[in-house]
């Protein structure tokens, strides 16, 4: 590695998830990549062993590497996500580490919710389990297009390949179900390190890459929108108005959908009203274009009465404008959801009363198909009707995850009590 | 051996658009953006400002969210009285300059008031810091409060929302946080909660001081290599100061040193150093075998979950 560009920036940006059961290694596996990639501070390793030794774990217990509160090392479990950073010559990751416990299933959709990949745990000897399907169902519900499947503990049955491959077939099955896009698989010792980060001799049957080496390939940084026309055009949910100098009024928000143009025609929602943005700009001056993730503020031709809450959006395929939503909702209520329950709703930058006019059905984890009921207890995910207040301004989630994205607030005390996710689930067989 | 930081040292990048973003804009998009959110969310957020390397990159990053207008929040200074003179000073200039309101907490009003017990002139105030910023957010009814933490510094920290609650009693119950999902920050709380938000979560120490390089931030002097006296005490420099006095048996050495973090001066360590300049402070950052913490941080080394502990209690 060379020591003179430290002041060169790296510029990819990779999120991913931990996914999987509790017990089949997620926070030992993510403890291994760190410290063989020398992502540990000596100190950082240092606390670990001591801590390991003093629980008498016997050998150093890698998980304590993110499992960081009390209660955790504790009870051995993770609670909740924990987010470490970890960087290579070609890309700087985010790690969430999710809990693997039903329980915290509202912890695990926290840390899936802004990932681009997924890294999916399985133990080789029980394979796939019933937490494990859900883990990846929620994962590629909320649009998790990639997984690197690790299939762990595979010194415990001796790196039997054959075993191996009916793990690999079955999670295989399921992504394809589930429609996610990529899949690589790997055999490895999170606990050994086989094929973590280096291959290792264990395995000479395998010929796939590492964890890291996955890690490395996998596509980048297309949660917040990109350039394949996959999406959706251009929006920009209006976060805040700034005052400039003189009568110059601006609007700030993050892009999201596709590049926002100066020169763009737009529409002004749910107004409806068509103008042309004539700035782009941040603090340090106009830019031409601006990225998807990018915060700006932008000035328009028309002096229409903008605020927050309101959406900028490219007046070619804009989004929808409407009081009546079809939506997949992840619950997270200890108190079921029922129609007639009246919520606060809070879609980009905008919050509204809102009314649940009709549960449609509860999404069946095992055979990934829709079965009526009426209403929603804590952790199913279901197809509710919701009616707003207010207008909202949406797109189907599996065009954007940002315009088509929502929570769910109670009203009373202000707690988040539902992921909500515009349209039908996505994950369904089509047709 | 290669250093956790130096492995960030890419200079591949990527167009997106007409302009190139690299990951420094993308996380500092993100921060304006939580900025802006936590602004139109809650009523009366304030900025809690030490002066530190963080919190400077923190005000930089108002400044961009929010000019040319005022900032729509003040600022709090959390004084322990342990301070660096530099730090105070720089403080007051940074202040002044942007024009913007200064609230001063102090730990010694909190003492003279009888509300925590005095540790002496030469005993640590760090944590009596809690009692002084839970009573100030009461007295000024603040249901915000911004801070500089970031995830990589420690492990409790690393577990943390972006929109941490606080209860009745400014604790933070690791629990039963509230669920967080994609950039939808929920900043309602009841009268008394309060929320602590942390623009900076995604931050490592190598991309705040990539960051302060790049946008040329300016930070006290004591975060540059200086020679100063120091005694070396639970494997930490301690600067010799009117807080610090060398114990018996301990050996005073004139060495050059900068800090790499900035808190109360009877807690914080100095580490030798010869880097002057932003340029190679990041040389350092990038090469470091130690974490920011675990190099500088008494007020960690009390117990395995020291910072989990005291953020219970309401802690920065």
């Amino acid at each position: 590695m060379s020591s003179t560009t430290h002041r060169e920036e790296t510029t990819d940006l990779l999120r991913f998830a931990t996914v999987g059961s509790v017990d089949d290694g997620k926070s030992t596996l993510i403890g291994r990549l760190l410290v063989d990639t020398k992502q540990l501070f000596d100190d950082q390793l240092d606390a670990v062993t001591e801590a390991s030794v003093r629980r008498g774990t016997g050998e150093v217990d890698l998980s304590f590497v993110t499992d960081g509160l009390r209660a955790e090392r504790e009870q051995g479990i993770t609670i909740d996500v924990a987010y470490r950073y970890a960087a290579t010559p070609s890309r700087k990751f985010v790690i969430a580490d999710c809990p693997g416990h039903v329980q915290y299933t509202r912890n695990m959709a926290t840390g899936a919710s802004t990932a681009d990949l997924a890294l999916v745990v399985i133990d080789a000897q029980s394979g796939m389990k019933e937490q494990t399907r859900r883990h990846c169902c929620i994962a590629a519900l909320l649009g998790v297009s990639e997984f690197i499947v690790c299939v762990n503990k595979m010194d415990l049955i001796d790196w039997d390949a054959k075993r191996f491959d009916a793990v690999e077939a079955d999670v295989r099955d399921l992504a394809a179900a589930l429609g996610v896009k990529r899949v690589t698989v790997v055999p490895v010792s999170a606990l050994l390190g086989d094929n973590v980060v280096e291959h290792g001799s264990t395995s000479p049957w395998y010929r796939g890459p590492t964890v890291l080496g996955a890690l490395e390939l996998a596509k980048a940084g297309d949660w917040a929108g990109d350039e394949t026309g996959e999406g959706t055009t251009t929006r920009l949910p209006v976060q805040w108005v700034i005052r400039q100098v003189g009568e110059r009024r601006s609007y700030a928000g993050m892009v999201a959908g596709a590049p926002l143009v100066a020169g763009q025609r737009v529409l002004v929602l749910p107004l409806g009203k068509e103008t042309t943005v004539t700035e782009v700009s941040t603090y340090d001056g106009p830019l031409d274009s601006a990225a998807p993730g990018i915060s700006v503020s932008v000035d328009l031709e028309h002096d229409f009465d903008v605020t927050r809450g309101d959406m900028i959006a490219d007046v070619v395929n804009p989004p929808t404008v409407t009081s009546a939503i079809e939506a997949t909702v992840c619950w997270f209520g200890a108190h079921p959801l029922k129609v007639g329950d009246r919520i606060r709703l809070k879609h980009t930058t905008h919050s509204t009363p809102a009314r649940v006019t009709a549960i449609e059905s509860v999404l069946k984890i095992d055979t990934l198909s829709l079965e009526p009921k009426e209403e929603l207890e804590e952790n199913e995910i279901g197809v509710v009707h919701l009616a707003t207040a207010t207008p909202l301004v949406v797109d189907d989630y599996s065009k954007n995850r940002i315009t088509g994205s929502f929570v769910l607030i109670d009203e009373k005390d202000h707690t988040t009590l539902a992921a909500g996710l515009v349209g039908l689930p996505q994950i369904l067989p089509q047709g | 051996m290669p250093s956790p930081n130096e492995q960030t040292t890419a200079v591949e990048t990527t167009t997106r658009g007409a302009k190139t973003f690299n990951h420094l804009d993308l996380l500092e998009s993100q921060a304006i953006f939580i900025m802006r959110e936590v602004a139109a969310e809650c009523e009366r957020p304030v900025l809690l400002f030490s002066g530190g390397k963080d919190s400077a990159v923190l005000l930089h990053l108002a400044v961009k969210a929010f000019r040319p207008a005022g900032f729509p929040f003040p600022v709090m200074h959390v004084d322990t009285g342990h301070n660096f003179p530099e730090v105070l000073s720089f403080i007051d200039e940074t202040i002044t300059s942007l024009g913007e309101r200064l609230i001063v907490a102090k730990v010694q009003d909190s003492i003279d008031k009888g509300r925590v017990a005095d540790p002496g002139e030469n005993g640590s105030r760090n944590r009596l810091q809690t009692t002084t910023l839970l009573d100030a957010i009461t007295e000024h009814k603040f249901d915000a409060a911004f801070g500089g933490a970031r995830r990589d510094e420690d492990k409790a920290r690393a577990k943390e929302r972006v929109l941490s609650f606080r209860d009745a009693f400014g604790q933070w119950e690791p629990r039963k946080q509230r669920p967080e999902l994609w950039h939808l920050y929920q900043g309602k709380v009841l009268p008394g909660e309060h929320l602590r938000a942390f623009p900076l979560s995604d931050w490592t120490e190598l991309d705040i001081w990539q960051y302060i390089a790049r946008e040329n931030i300016a930070l006290p002097s004591i975060y540059y290599a200086h020679e100063r006296e120091v005694v070396e005490r639970d494997g930490m420099l301690l600067a010799v100061s009117q807080f610090v006095h060398p114990h018996e048996g301990e050996h005073v050495e004139r060495l050059s040193v900068r800090f790499r973090t900035v808190g109360d001066a009877t807690l914080t360590g100095a580490v030798r150093s010869t880097a002057s300049t932003v340029e190679e402070v990041v040389e350092e950052v990038a090469g470091a075998r130690v974490s920011e913490r675990g190099a500088t941080r008494g007020d960690d080394k009390f117990s395995e979950t020291a910072m989990e502990d005291r953020k219970r209690e309401g802690y920065f």
